[in-house]
């Protein structure tokens, strides 16, 4: 157990006596680091959470979005870090589960997901390549069961993950704001258990992942029953509809302790139970596990007692079991009983609320060491530098991957995964754009500014869509916060983030906090990671040939900031320098240009510059519309620097746009009479991707050479490396 | 006219198919739980896919089991139309109502990706509108694609003209790239590829006339039988 001898102090304070054993293990659970927030609650609340689309209610947990015409979108992120480590097929797969049940626990049918990954070196880490394969399988099998599309993500590979994984998935659910969940409950309520059996798998799952990694108890890590999920999700969904639900919770961390803790907190209610009516996987299990317990697949709904037959009707039906596990009381107590005997009995406003932390903070060390390293030498053969930049695996195609998902499910995604963002349509004649980005590199050097990129590149990304951003969701991964300096890494990228959401009023509606990603090699680098959702009012940008003669365009400012660039880290196996900063005014003012250029159908494809920069981005668009392109590099507008900065540089806030002979000067008008640094850089056609300088070759390669590299190297090295 | 959806615990294009029938072709559709009866008015059945019980065992054996069997069967053998898109296959197959069986694809993974089949057989109520070796853009997504007759089965299929599709590139190893099939009959139908999300612009990148033709040979079918 987890407690600490001061928050047991605090709790006899509060309680006014000795706890129980039972009692104990609800709090452990309840107070542990992934489900308290204990060190991150009190900063979180700089973030801006409101809007005019942001609908709250009380016990959500997942934010919602008005989208217009009586619909809303709602969305939750979520990591299943420690258990994906361990066990990398069965904890990416749970990981799935529970935000979906997020989605669901708002009255919304989940419509899609998105997942974040991360490991080690799989180039020369086995063991990363084996955790690599079954989380993406674990997610594959999960989400295709359920129907539900997996229409975008990440994947990336860093040494800091080596023995580890971070396995971050997304949801976003749809619906009629009238079908929303206001929850809600009356004294004399009754509370029933739906879904699968409570089981020994998933005990004091909330506190193996609020401590650094160093066994495997895979007992911590639950066994997932996709099928059972997606009865439960239909059988919700119809219990919905037909108005039995006053109330719903989803069971995550901290099983039953944190649903019902929280859920009579929020509603203001008691809540007593009795642990008999449970309905168990496992005989013999102690009030403390069931209690604890974090198997899947299992939500707490609140009904009256006259719709409980209906929605047992429903459960029936769907072969889905539901045990009435206790009643709602007016005293704000949970309560826990064994037959008569009662073996807890605490406020639940004690239980849902652990004392709040105030962690030092320090800037680290390393950042100043950083600073002093001297910046590589250019690369001598730029051409074979790009082929090889295409082929890192940060950078090759992902296509193994979302091959393996469903993406089309639900005949939804107009924008399949490989671009930039995915589409998907929505009832109301509108579209939504969603994207998830983190970069590590770019945040070990500077948390705040890389945090503000990850933030900004999300946003890049849905924009290229012709999606405006209205929402974002946010998860920040950072390894044990009782390290002032981690602490400080932390804060930073929350400071950046705020900052950047406040600028640009797209306010937070969801995340999640992650601590404690340590292994004893030692902590990841701070990875933020942020989701944003946009919307489109009339038409995505679909992709469109390109053909002979159209014009490449960039729009931004490319600087000299390499630092955390895949060219400094894979090529020169370099860490330090500068990394990119976000200018925000030059962010807005070029992302306000891009929509208005696709809005107007000026453009035919619109690109963000990233990973590999320039180079790579212009290289994608040719490879992925097989044709040839040529470009200047001395016309893009940049600070004077030498060619291969130019070429890989991930200095954000760029697009790369695609414009037809006919509409280039009415683009060249608009551009310019909005004072938006731009150029037109090159021309497509031909058979090869070439870079030049003042009219000299510095890097050509064959379209379908590089092609190859790019959309196989991933696949390669997964099959037979 | 009158189509029915079959839901078997675990169907997950079901409401994309209902969606089709009835917001695109404007059919009378409705849903049918695998415990429901079938209604003897009923012109056309279709088995849609997804992971019925979970896929547990081998897809489609559980459901094959379902109640609603019976009827689909019955109406088989009155020669009215059936088909099965991928898990409904599956069910069709496992269920003896097509010969053969799904197995694993080679890769061992589910696959997601758009393909193109030719059709081969212009007499079923699927697909009298197409001309013979017609193309049709189309996205397959399954597990377990690979169809697999041994080959006494395959040359009665070819005997019978009963390979109604093939891949144009064959994608998974399936036996003589065959992606659907039917009954001796021709009423009975089971293909992998889904046509379903095929029909709309919106979400095909393609060409989405082929795929609405299985629809609208489905519709001159049963108007001409009435």
């Amino acid at each position: 157990m987890s407690l600490q001898p001061q928050e047991l102090e605090y709790l006899s304070k509060k309680i006014g006596r000795k706890l129980s054993d039972t009692e104990l293990h609800i709090v452990a659970a309840e107070w542990s680091e992934h489900c308290s927030y204990k060190s991150s609650k009190k900063h979180l609340k700089m973030l801006p959470t409101s809007g005019p689309r942001v609908i709250h209610e009380k016990g959500y947990d997942s934010g919602v979005l008005d989208v217009g015409d009586g619909y809303v979108v709602t969305v939750h992120i979520e990591s299943h870090n420690h258990p994906s480590a361990v066990e990398p097929y069965g904890g990416a797969a749970t990981g799935v589960g529970g935000v979906i049940r997020d989605i669901l626990s708002a009255g919304t049918r989940p419509i899609a997901l998105l997942d974040g990954l991360r490991f080690g070196d799989i180039e020369k880490d086995t063991h990363a390549k084996w955790l690599f394969k079954n989380a993406v399988s674990g997610i594959a099998d999960y989400g295709n069961c359920l129907g539900i599309p997996t229409i975008g993500g990440e994947v990336e590979f860093d040494k800091c993950y080596s023995n580890y994984a971070l396995v971050d998935v997304a949801s976003i659910g749809f619906g009629k704001k009238e079908n929303l969940i206001k929850n809600h409950a009356d004294t004399g309520d009754v509370v029933v258990l739906m879904g699968g059996s409570t089981g020994r798998d998933g005990i004091g799952g909330s506190q193996f992942a609020s401590d650094s990694l160093e066994t495997e108890d895979r007992s911590a890590v639950q066994i997932p029953d996709p099928f059972i999920e997606k009865l439960i999700i239909e059988a919700t969904l119809e219990a919905r509809n037909e108005g039995c639900i006053k109330a719903i919770k989803d069971l995550g961390g901290g099983g039953l302790s944190c649903a019902i803790s929280e859920t009579a907190d929020a509603l203001g209610i008691g809540i007593e139970l009795d642990v008999n009516n449970v309905h168990l996987r496992e005989q013999d299990m102690k009030p403390a596990e069931i209690m604890t317990s974090e198997s899947q697949e299992r939500m707490l709904i609140i009904t009256d007692k006259k719709r409980l037959e209906r929605l047992q009707q429903i459960c029936k039906r769907f072969r889905v079991s539901c045990s009435v596990i206790g009643k709602v009381t007016g005293d704000k107590m949970m309560r826990v009983t064994d037959n008569k005997s009662v073996l807890a009995s605490m406020p639940a406003e004690v239980v849902a609320n652990a004392p709040l932390l105030d962690r030092p903070s320090k800037r680290p060390a390393y950042l100043d060491d950083l600073k002093k390293k001297k910046e590589p030498r250019p690369a001598t053969n730029l051409s074979k530098t790009l082929l090889k930049l295409l082929a890192c695996p940060n950078i090759a195609s992902k296509i193994w991957v979302y091959g393996q998902y469903d993406h089309e499910v639900g005949i939804r995604t107009v924008i399949k995964p490989g671009v930039d963002s995915s589409v998907l349509r929505l009832d109301n004649g509108k579209y939504l754009a969603a994207k998830i980005d983190g970069n590590p590199k770019h945040c070990y050097i500077d948390p705040k500014q890389g945090a503000i990129g990850c933030f900004e590149e999300a946003c890049r990304n849905v924009v290229c869509t012709g999606a405006t951003p209205i929402g974002m969701v946010d998860h920040l991964q950072f390894g044990n916060p009782e390290n002032p300096e981690i602490f400080w890494t932390f804060l930073e990228s929350l400071k950046g983030i705020t900052e950047f959401s406040k600028y640009h009023n797209i306010p937070c509606v969801g995340g999640k906090v992650s601590l404690y990603n340590e292994t004893p090699q030692g902590p990841i680098k701070p990875t933020p990671l942020i989701g944003v959702l946009g919307l489109i009012d009339k038409t995505p940008l679909k992709p469109q040939k390109i053909g002979q003669g159209d014009i490449l365009v960039i729009i931004g400012k490319t600087r000299d900031e390499l630092g955390g660039s895949e060219y400094y880290e894979y090529i020169h196996g370099f860490i330090g320098g500068t990394c990119p900063q976000v200018v925000f005014a030059e962010s807005k003012k070029n992302m306000d240009a891009v929509l208005h250029l696709i809005q107007n159908e000026m453009v035919k494809a619109v690109h963000d510059c990233s990973k590999g920069g320039l180079a790579v981005a212009a290289s994608e668009i040719a490879m992925t519309h097989d044709i040839g392109c040529s470009v200047s590099m001395e016309n893009v507008p940049q600070e004077k620097m030498a060619v291969d900065k130019v070429l890989f540089s991930e200095s954000h806030s760029r697009y790369l746009l695609v414009v037809e002979k006919s509409h280039l000067n009415s683009v060249i008008d608009y551009l310019k009479g909005d004072g938006v640094e731009f150029a037109l850089i090159g021309k497509f056609g031909g058979r090869n991707i070439e870079f030049l300088q003042n009219k000299k070759s510095v890097s050509k390669l064959r379209v379908d050479k590089a092609h190859d590299k790019w959309f196989n190297s991933l696949k390669e090295l997964v099959l037979h490396g | 006219m009158k189509v029915g959806v079959v839901v078997f615990p675990g169907s997950n294009c079901d409401r994309d198919m209902f969606h089709v029938l009835k917001d695109v072709f404007k059919l009378d559709v409705s849903y049918f739980w695998h415990e429901d009866k079938l209604p003897k008015d009923l012109d056309a059945v279709v088995l849609p896919g997804g992971f019925s019980y979970g896929d547990r065992l081998r897809a489609g054996v559980i459901a094959a089991h379902s109640p609603v069997i019976a009827d689909i069967k019955k109406m088989a053998d009155k020669g009215l139309p059936v088909l099965g898109v991928c898990n409904g296959f599956q069910i069709l197959v496992e269920s003896g109502l097509l010969p053969g069986v799904l197995l694993k694809n080679t890769s061992l993974n589910f696959m997601c990706r758009w393909t193109e089949l030719i059709v081969e057989n212009n007499k079923t109520p699927f697909t009298r509108q197409f001309k013979l070796k017609q193309r049709i853009p189309i996205p397959i997504a399954n597990g377990e694609g690979r169809y697999y007759v041994d080959k006494a089965t395959l040359a009665t299929l070819k005997k019978n003209n009963q390979i109604v599709f093939r891949y144009s590139e064959n994608i998974n190893d399936s036996i003589f790239a065959i992606a659907g099939i039917c009954n001796k009959a021709g009423n009975v139908v089971g293909m992998m590829p889904h046509p379903e999300r095929a029909v709309e612009a919106d979400i095909n990148p393609k060409d989405t006339r082929p795929s609405n033709m299985i629809f609208e040979s489905l519709i001159a079918t049963v108007g001409a039988r009435r």
